[in-house]
C-alpha cells in the first residue's frame, strides 16, 4: 500500500504546525541545560499558544485591518510553504508551486505586512522595530540569495525537490562549495529567524527588540497566530537547510513504514540541528546593530567563496 | 482592419481631439470629461492594436506621404511595438480614467485647456515614436513626445521650482535627443554609403552593415541618447526633479510609460536596427543597469517627498528592465537563443508591470495630494481609516513593486533572477563569476525597495494623522479616481497570477528578435505552472500561491472564529508609556536611518543638531533642532563640475560681447577676411 501524494502533502500540512512547538520546547530545554537552568518541558510552547488562544483579544484603538489581517497572512504563508518544502518525501504534487528563490519571496511577503503592522498603531517601538527588521532582512537577502545560487550550481536546479533528487541519488562527493555555503546559509538562517547574535527571541528590552517590538501590541489569538507562525518559521528554515544540505533520507517510496521511518529520521536531524544552534546562540551574546553590516557581509562572502570554489574546484 | 489601421486610427483621433480641445477652452467644465473620455476610447483602441500585433506575430507596414517632399513617413507595427502598444495603450487607458476626476479640482482655478491638448499630444507621441519606422519620423514623434510633456510639467508654472524643473527636463531631454540624432546619423549615413536619401528608412538600416567600431559608436551614442530619457544614473537628475512638480496623472504617464518608450528605443537599435553585437555592449548595459537600480532604490529610501520617492524608484526599476535586456544581450552575443529570450521576456515584463504598478502608484500619490494637500509624507499618518479605498489600492501598488508574490513585479524579478542564475553556460569565465554578483546586487534592490515601500505605506497611511489639517476635511476621492486606480491594480494583480498566459502571448517578441522562444509551461495543466527554461531547473505558480493563500488564511480565520470571542478596543499600550502623541510616532527620516547608515558612503549627508536651553545648559533644554540633507552625490561629483565649466566658458565667450556696433562690424568684416582667405 502506498499513500497518494496528495496524501503525503497533506500529511506535510498538518506535521508542521504540529511538530513546531514542540521543537521550540526542544531548542529551550537544550539551552537551559546548557545554561544550568531548570526547563518548563517540551509541552511549554504548546501550553503558551492555548493560553493565548483562550484570552480575549485587546486591539488598540486605531488599529487597522492591516493589524488585524497580518496574523492570518503570516500564519497562513509559512503553512504553506509545509506544502512545498520536501521534508519527508520529494513526492509532492505542490512542490512546483515554488522554488527556492519564491520560496524566499514568500518569507518576505509576511516580513513586510508584519513590518507595517508594527507601523500600523502608530508607537515609537513599531515603528524602530520595523525598521530595523527591513535594514537586516535587506542585507540578509544578497547573501541568501548567493547561498542558494551556489547550492543550485549543484544540481542547475532552484526546486527544492529536483534539488534534494539530484544530491540524494547521485554518487556522494565532497563539495567544498556546499561547505561555505553552509556556514552562510546558518549565519543567515540565525538572522532571518530572530536569532542570537542578531536578535534575541526572549528579550522585552526595549532598545534592543526587533521583532518582538514589531508586535508587541499583538494579543489574545492574533498573537498565539504570530507566536506559532515563529515557530513555524524556525523548523521551516531548519528544514530548508536539511532539504538544500543533507538532504539524505527525504526521497523515497509512498508506503506508510517507509514514510515513518523517514519521519523520524527528519525529527532526529532536526534534533541534532536544534543543538547546533544552541551551541551558537550559547556561545555567542546578541551584537550592536550596526555590526550586523559585518556579520552579514560576511557570510555574503562566504557564500561568494563556495561559488568561486564551485567553479575552481568542481 | 489591420492593428495598424486601428493604431493609425487611434493617433489620428487624439490629434483630432487635441485640435478639438483648442476650440472648446470656453467650456471647460464639458471639456474635460469629453476630452478625457475620447483619450481613453483612443488608448483602448491603441492596446487593443498592440495586442493583436503581438498576438498574430507579423510585421504591418505603410508608408505616409506626408512631411517633406521625398521624405514620406514610414510607419510599421512588429510584434515589439506592438508590445509597447500595449503599454502605452493599457496605462493611458487607466490614467484617462483617473484623470476625469482628477482635473476637477483645477477647474476654475487655473485653465486646463493647454493641459488637455498637451496631454493628448502626449499620448500621440509616445505611441507615434513606436510605430514609426524611418529616422525622421522617429525624431519627429520623439520631440512631439518632449515638447508635449514640457509643457505639462511646466504646467503650474507660478513657482520658480516648476519652472527649474521642466527646464532641466527639457535640457536632459535634448542633450539626449542629439545623440539619438548622431547615432542615426551613423547607421544612416555609414552603411551604405549614403548617397541617396532612403537610407534613412530603418529597412536600409536593417538591410546594411556596420564596421563593429562604427556600430559600437552608433549603438552607444543611442544609449547615451535613450539612457538620459529613461533616467538611467548618471542622467538621471531631471526625473525626481521633474515628476514631483508634474500635475499626477502626467508623472504617472511620464514614469510609467514615457520612460519605457527609451527603453523600446534600445531595443530597436540592438537587436534589429544592428543585430549582431560582441559581448561587451551587453555587459556595459547591465553594469549601467546595475548601477541604476541599486542606487535608485537608496536614494528612493531618503525621499521624504512622496511623489520623489517614487520618480527614484522609476530609476532603479529601469535599472532592473536594462539588467535584463543587458543580460539577453550578452546570451545573444554567445548564441544562447533561448536563454537570450528568456532575459529578453524577463525585461519585457518587466517593462510591462513596472509601468502598471507604477502608473497606480503615481496615481495613488495624486490621489493622497489631491485629499490632504500635503506632498511631504511626515506630515501624513493615518490616511487608511480616512481613504479606505486609496489606501487599499496603493498597497497593491507597493506590493507589487516591492516584488512580493502574488503579484506581478515578483514575476518579473523572478524571471530576471532564473535568467541571471543561467549564466554559468556563458563560455567566459569572468562573465561566469561576475553575473551572480549582479544577482545579488538584483536581491538587494528587492530587499531595498521592500523596506522603502514599507515606510512609504507605513509612514503615510498607517499610525494616527500627523497633518496641520482637520481630520475631517479630508475624504476619499472621485469615483473615476478610484476606477482608474482599481483597474491598474486588478492588472497587476492578474499579470502576477496569470503569468503563463501572458509570456504565451508575447512568445512572438522575443521570437523575431532573438529567434528562439521560450517555454511557458508544462505537464498538464500548462497554464498553472511557469517554467521558463525547464521544469527541473525551476517553476513558480501564480494560481497556487493566490488561492492557496487565499484558502489557508480563510480556514485559519473561520476556524478560529467558530468560537466567538469578543474583541477589545482600548488605548494603545506601547509598554506602558502614558500621552502618546501622533508627533512622536516613527516618521520616515527615523525609518531610513538604519539605511542611511549602513550605506552613508553613497550619500552627501549633512547632519546638524542644535540644543535650544536657556542657559546653554546641556542637559535642560527647551526644544531640540535637528536637521538633515541627504543629496545625490551626482550632483556634485557630475552636475556642478559641468555646469562651472559651462559657465567658465560662457563667460570667456561673452568677452566677445562689448555691445558696440563698430566691434561687431569688424567682427564681420575679420570673418569675410578669413572666408575669402580660405575659400577663395
Amino acid at each position: 500500500m502506498t499513500l497518494h501524494p496528495m496524501g503525503i502533502e497533506l500529511l506535510q500540512l498538518i506535521l508542521l504546525p504540529l511538530l513546531a512547538p514542540a521543537f521550540v520546547g526542544w531548542v529551550k530545554i537544550v539551552k537551559c541545560r546548557m545554561q544550568g537552568r531548570t526547563s518548563p518541558g517540551l509541552l511549554q510552547p504548546y501550553r503558551d499558544i492555548r493560553r493565548l488562544f483562550i484570552k480575549d483579544v485587546v486591539l488598540a484603538d486605531n488599529a487597522s485591518w492591516i493589524f488585524r489581517v497580518t496574523p492570518y497572512l503570516a500564519f497562513g504563508v509559512i503553512l504553506m510553504t509545509a506544502g512545498i518544502i520536501p521534508l519527508i518525501s520529494v513526492d509532492l504534487p505542490l512542490a512546483a508551486t515554488a522554488d527556492i528563490i519564491a520560496l524566499v519571496m514568500l518569507f518576505a511577503i509576511v516580513r513586510f505586512f508584519t513590518a507595517l503592522a508594527g507601523m500600523d498603531i502608530g508607537t515609537a517601538f513599531g515603528g524602530m522595530g520595523s525598521s530595523r527588521e527591513m535594514m537586516i532582512s535587506s542585507l540578509a537577502e544578497p547573501a541568501m540569495l548567493m547561498a542558494i545560487f551556489t547550492v543550485s550550481l549543484a544540481s542547475s536546479s532552484t526546486s527544492l525537490t529536483q534539488m534534494v533528487s539530484v544530491m540524494a541519488n547521485g554518487h556522494f562527493m565532497i563539495r567544498p562549495s556546499l561547505a561555505f555555503s553552509l556556514i552562510a546559509f546558518i549565519l543567515i538562517a540565525l538572522a532571518e529567524t530572530g536569532r542570537i547574535p542578531v536578535d534575541n527571541p526572549a528579550t522585552h528590552l526595549e532598545l534592543t527588540m526587533i521583532h518582538e517590538a514589531m508586535i508587541l501590541e499583538y494579543s489574545g489569538r492574533y498573537l498565539a497566530l504570530i507566536e506559532w507562525a515563529g515557530m513555524m518559521k524556525l523548523m521551516v528554515f531548519f528544514s530548508l537547510g536539511i532539504a538544500a544540505f543533507l538532504p539524505w533520507g527525504i526521497a523515497g517510496s509512498g508506503d506508510p513504514l517507509s514514510l515513518l521511518l523517514r519521519g523520524l529520521f527528519f525529527v532526529a536531524k532536526l534534533a541534532v540541528g536544534g543543538v547546533v544552534m544552541v551551541l551558537i546562540e550559547t556561545g555567542l551574546a546578541k551584537m550592536r546593530i550596526f555590526r550586523l553590516p559585518e556579520y552579514l557581509g560576511s557570510a555574503f562572502l562566504l557564500a561568494t567563496l563556495g561559488m568561486i570554489a564551485f567553479f575552481i574546484l568542481e | 482592419m489591420s492593428p495598424l489601421d486601428i493604431a493609425g486610427f487611434s493617433v489620428l483621433l487624439l490629434l483630432g481631439g487635441a485640435l478639438c480641445a483648442m476650440l472648446l477652452s470656453r467650456f471647460e467644465r464639458m471639456l474635460v470629461p469629453a476630452a478625457f473620455s475620447l483619450a481613453t476610447l483612443a488608448s483602448l483602441a491603441t492596446a487593443t492594436a498592440g495586442f493583436l500585433a503581438v498576438l498574430q506575430g507579423t510585421n504591418h507596414a505603410a508608408t505616409v506621404a506626408m512631411g517633406l517632399p521625398g521624405l514620406p513617413f514610414n510607419l510599421r507595427l512588429d510584434p515589439l511595438a506592438g508590445f509597447f502598444l500595449v503599454v502605452i495603450g493599457l496605462l493611458s487607458t487607466f490614467v484617462s480614467l483617473y484623470s476625469i476626476g482628477y482635473l476637477r479640482a483645477y477647474l476654475g482655478k487655473r485653465p486646463v485647456t493647454r493641459l488637455v491638448v498637451c496631454y493628448l499630444l502626449f499620448l500621440a507621441g509616445m505611441s507615434l515614436v513606436v510605430l514609426a519606422d524611418d529616422a525622421y519620423f522617429f525624431l519627429l514623434a520623439w520631440e512631439l513626445m518632449a515638447a508635449s510633456s514640457y509643457f505639462l510639467v511646466m504646467y503650474e508654472d507660478e513657482q520658480a521650482a516648476n519652472r527649474r524643473a521642466a527646464f532641466l527636463y527639457l535640457l536632459v531631454a535634448h542633450v539626449g535627443a542629439i545623440a539619438i540624432l548622431l547615432a542615426f546619423g551613423i547607421m544612416a549615413g555609414l552603411t551604405t554609403g549614403g548617397a541617396s536619401f532612403s537610407n534613412y528608412t530603418f529597412d536600409a538600416m536593417r538591410a546594411g552593415a556596420l564596421s563593429p567600431g562604427w556600430a559600437a559608436g552608433a549603438f552607444f551614442l543611442a544609449f547615451f541618447g535613450f539612457a538620459a530619457k529613461a533616467g538611467v544614473i548618471p542622467l538621471h537628475v531631471w526625473l525626481p526633479e521633474a515628476h514631483p512638480v508634474a500635475p499626477s496623472n502626467v508623472s504617472a504617464l511620464m514614469s510609467g510609460i514615457m520612460l519605457k518608450t527609451s527603453i523600446y528605443g534600445m531595443m530597436r537599435v540592438a537587436f534589429d536596427l544592428l543585430h549582431g553585437f560582441p559581448w561587451w555592449w551587453g555587459g556595459i548595459v547591465l553594469c549601467f543597469g546595475l548601477v541604476s537600480a541599486v542606487m535608485g532604490v537608496l536614494y528612493a529610501l531618503m525621499q521624504h517627498d512622496l511623489k520623489r520617492l517614487l520618480a527614484y524608484h522609476s530609476v532603479e526599476n529601469i535599472g532592473i528592465i536594462l539588467i535584463g535586456l543587458g543580460l539577453s544581450m550578452i546570451f545573444t552575443s554567445f548564441n544562447f537563443q533561448s536563454l537570450a529570450a528568456l532575459a529578453l521576456v524577463a525585461s519585457l515584463y518587466h517593462t510591462l508591470n513596472h509601468a502598471l504598478f507604477k502608473g497606480l502608484l503615481f496615481m495613488g500619490a495624486g490621489a493622497v495630494i489631491h485629499a490632504t494637500h500635503e506632498k511631504n509624507m511626515e506630515e501624513m499618518g493615518g490616511l487608511i481609516h480616512l481613504l479606505p479605498w486609496t489606501s487599499a489600492l496603493f498597497l497593491v501598488g507597493c506590493i507589487s513593486i516591492a516584488g512580493l508574490p502574488p503579484f506581478n513585479g515578483f514575476v518579473s524579478e523572478w524571471l530576471t533572477f532564473q535568467a541571471l542564475l543561467l549564466s554559468p553556460a556563458l563560455p567566459h569565465p569572468l562573465l561566469k563569476l561576475l553575473v551572480p554578483l549582479a544577482a545579488s546586487l538584483l536581491a538587494l534592490t528587492g530587499a531595498l525597495a521592500a523596506a522603502c515601500f514599507v515606510k512609504a505605506f507605513g509612514v503615510t497611511f498607517l499610525g494616527a494623522w500627523r497633518g496641520h489639517r482637520k481630520k475631517e476635511q479630508i475624504g476619499e476621492v472621485a469615483f473615476s479616481m478610484r476606477l482608474g486606480m482599481l483597474l491598474a491594480a486588478l492588472s497587476c494583480l492578474a499579470l502576477g497570477v496569470l503569468p503563463t498566459l501572458v509570456m504565451g502571448w508575447m512568445d512572438t517578441v522575443p521570437l523575431k528578435l532573438c529567434g528562439a522562444r521560450i517555454a511557458t509551461s508544462a505537464g498538464r495543466f500548462g497554464w498553472l505552472w511557469l517554467t521558463p527554461y525547464s521544469h527541473e531547473r525551476a517553476s513558480y505558480s501564480g494560481p497556487v500561491v493566490f488561492f492557496g493563500l487565499i484558502a489557508v488564511v480563510a480556514a485559519t480565520y473561520l476556524l478560529l472564529h467558530v468560537r466567538r470571542t469578543a474583541i477589545r478596543r482600548a488605548p494603545l499600550w506601547d509598554c506602558g508609556f502614558e500621552r502618546i502623541t501622533p508627533r512622536m510616532q516613527y516618521t520616515a527620516t527615523a525609518f531610513a536611518m538604519p539605511i542611511r547608515r549602513v550605506f552613508g558612503f553613497f550619500f552627501s549627508i549633512r547632519e546638524q543638531l542644535e540644543l535650544i536651553s536657556p542657559q546653554n545648559h546641556p542637559v535642560m533644554a527647551d526644544s531640540l533642532h535637528f536637521r538633515l540633507r541627504v543629496r545625490d552625490r551626482f550632483w556634485n561629483w557630475f552636475y556642478e563640475p559641468l555646469s562651472d565649466i559651462a559657465f567658465w566658458i560662457a563667460r570667456r565667450v561673452g568677452r566677445l560681447q562689448q555691445g558696440r556696433i563698430q566691434i561687431y562690424l569688424l567682427y564681420s568684416f575679420v570673418t569675410l577676411i578669413v572666408l575669402l582667405a580660405f575659400l577663395g
